[in-house]
């Protein structure tokens, strides 16, 4: 984890996945939630994409609008969701259902209650060799085998064998990533993959992600609340709060010169282990969602905000060489220098 | 240390049977019933004032000691000592009689909670159980205790489901103060909190410890919380402490390679922090079959024949104990 990571991505830009004023919502008895308001990014080849936000963020729901996944009374209201040419949002649910696995894969936050627990673990992930690739029984297993030990399971012939309650939750979450990266898919998302892991297990999950990403060209979308993950992990990150993206900037930037009120908040909030600091909460709290006014959504919390803030909503501008900030008070220096 | 040890435990042990056809197929090989040594030996003091943090992985058994000393589960041996009273003789009345000096805080701020029990009630309880108070005089302490852990008075007569995680921790923290507690054990109270949350969380605890002279011993894997909150640490591998030091001196310098590869593990928010690229082979191995020697012996990149005999936690320089034998012949 130790090696400079310099953003694969940047040199070409290509985007593998593009992102354009996706809105997500949802249906409550109180009122519309825009649980993702008019998120616009792109997922560049071969790049670690870090989605970082608090609980109710809408980060989970951005991914699982990815992958067109949103259920009743939950729906994209609007946007596009660029993907080797095609826009996701248009297809039927045949198409989606090949993509899904076959190119754009996921790693869940609970592993264990993302496998079968009736199926040994090695005829999991053989099934998808199969499924994808069309391989005969014998030819399936023995790929599957291959990918336990390219993601670190110890005696593989012999753990594919056995059933997922006799595997840890790091090596559960490792089962996650050989059966995500079994298609080879072009994109990962992966939600939280680390919560609820030890830490030195979670370390180990992170440096086998970003080598396996590296190894098959996969780009990835992790997403995280650690800003710890993000700083060890991306090439790049995009900042949400309470549904709207607010930053997005290489992920040197964002902890060298994080702009937003709010990330900048965010970085000066938590407790560190390498050294010894004085922790500022983030004022106030994340915003209720449903009927949501319209303007910059924490208006409410940011010490900068004005009447503008309240009745407009901030683009997406670039303040330097992508890096881009949602806020008006960046963009007239009134937060002063970033 | 100067100031006298509030609470102290002594070679603490607890043991669970095991149970099922494996602990049958297990007693007839080893010709005795096997038991999960879940604690097996740890002693430690929390001095008046100050908050010792207990950090280890899951299973390390540092939330079996948090439950051992306010009796949630039985020592098989050992002792617990609270401000120079031993608790594990105790009868259950003279237990109670102890109770109020010894409060805890779990982890799941909504679980710890009875959901049809308002704010006030929740927090009035312990002193309903322990002190002859009147009404009135119930009334008034409670709202004082709300008040301070930020609670307005308008959240006294809502109920859990009401009320956000940072709020409801507020209450099981309100609850545990409200019997003026010398002890307060904080089992993961952040773990299950947003950051933003948790940073107003962490705060509050050490506002409310420094203005009580409270002391806290702080249960937890979150080693950049652990840094913020304790003085001291004592870090925890299979039912062990295998390092403690004051936690300046811990971070800095941590001797044990269970403690080094902890840390060296625990991502930094800064893409060009150096890491140090320790890391322990392997899994934390059952708590049935602990190893002989050193616990760690087979996980470790370091381990040399002598670490198969067993390694006491000895002091290096004041204050700071390891229990490694390598650590030892570099000193």
């Amino acid at each position: 984890m130790s090696a400079p990571r310099t953003a694969p991505g940047t040199a070409s830009g290509t985007a593998v996945l593009s992102v354009q004023d996706l809105a997500v919502r949802f249906n409550t008895d109180q009122g519309e939630v825009d649980a993702v308001d008019d998120a616009t990014f792109d997922v560049r080849e071969g790049e670690v994409l870090g989605l970082v936000g608090e609980s109710g963020s809408g980060k989970s729901v951005t991914a699982t609008a990815l992958l067109q996944l949103i259920r009743p009374p939950g729906r994209i209201a609007h946007g596009r969701i660029l993907f080797g040419g095609r826009d996701l949002c248009t297809l039927g649910e045949e198409t989606l259902a090949h993509i899904r696995g076959a190119e754009i894969a996921m790693v869940f936050q609970t592993p264990r209650t993302a496998l079968n627990p009736l199926i040994t673990v090695g005829e999991q992930v053989a099934r998808l060799y199969a499924l994808h690739a069309g391989l005969s029984k014998a030819e399936s297993r023995k790929r599957a085998i291959a990918m336990l030990r390219t993601v670190g399971i110890p005696e593989p012939e012999r753990r594919a064998r056995q059933y997922p309650h006799q595997f840890s939750g790091g090596m559960c979450q490792r089962v996650m990533i050989a059966m995500a990266l079994a298609s080879r898919p072009k994109l990962l998302i992966a939600d939280e993959p680390t919560t609820g892991l030890d830490v030195s297990t979670a370390a180990r999950i992170l440096d086998l992600l970003r080598e396996l990403g590296q190894q098959t060209g996969a780009s990835i979308v992790l997403i995280t609340h650690d800003l710890g993950v993000v700083a060890a992990t991306c090439h790049r990150v995009a900042v949400m709060h309470a549904g709207q993206i607010v930053e997005i900037a290489p992920v040197r930037a964002l902890f060298a010169r994080p702009a937003h009120p709010y990330a900048r908040a965010l970085v000066r909030s938590i407790p560190r282990v390498d050294r010894a600091v004085n922790m500022e909460p983030i004022p106030g709290v994340v915003p209720s969602l449903i009927n949501a006014p319209p303007g910059c959504r924490y208006a409410g919390r940011c010490p900068w905000v004005e009447d503008r803030c309240r009745r407009d909503k901030p683009m997406l501008k670039e303040i330097a060489p992508d890096h881009r900030v949602a806020c008006f008070a960046v963009e007239d220096g009134r937060a002063g220098p970033v | 240390m100067a100031v006298p040890a509030l609470c102290e435990v002594t070679d603490l042990r607890v043991q669970f049977p095991l149970r099922g056809l494996e602990a049958w197929v297990r007693a007839l090989r080893d010709g005795k019933p096997p038991v999960v040594r879940a604690v097996d030996g740890v002693s430690f003091a929390v001095a008046a004032g100050e908050t010792l943090g207990l950090v280890g992985e899951s299973g390390c058994g540092k939330s079996t000691v948090a439950r051992s000393i306010v009796r949630l589960n039985q020592p098989t041996s050992g002792s617990i000592r609270l401000a120079g009273t031993e608790l594990t003789g105790l009868s259950k009345d003279d237990f109670e009689k102890q109770r109020p000096h010894l409060q805890m805080v779990f982890q799941d701020p909504t679980a710890s909670l009875n959901p049809r029990l308002s704010v006030r009630r929740t927090v009035e309880e312990p002193i309903r159980l322990h002190t002859s108070l009147s009404a009135a005089e119930r009334r008034e302490r409670t709202d004082a205790v709300l008040e301070e852990v930020g609670l307005g008075a308008d959240l006294a007569e809502r109920y859990p489901h009401q009320l956000s995680g940072g709020q409801r921790q507020r209450v099981n923290i309100a609850r545990a103060l409200i019997t003026n507690p010398r002890l307060v054990i904080l089992d993961e109270p952040t773990s299950a909190l947003d950051v933003s949350l948790r940073a107003r969380i962490i705060l509050l605890l050490e506002e409310l410890r420094a203005r009580h002279g409270l002391s806290y011993l702080f249960i937890s894997h979150d080693l950049a919380t652990v840094r913020y909150l304790a003085s001291r640490v004592a870090v925890m591998y299979l039912g062990v402490i295998v390092e403690e030091a004051d936690t300046a001196e811990l971070f800095a310098r941590p001797l044990h390679p269970y403690t080094r590869a902890l840390l060296a593990a625990v991502p930094v928010p800064d893409p060009d922090a150096r890491r140090d690229p320790f890391v322990l082979s392997g899994e934390i191995p059952s708590p049935i079959d602990i190893p002989a020697g050193c616990r760690l012996r087979a996980r470790c990149p370091l381990a040399k024949p002598v670490c198969a005999e067993p390694v006491p936690l000895r002091q290096l320089s004041p204050g700071h104990r390891v229990a490694c034998h390598l650590v030892q012949e570099e000193a």
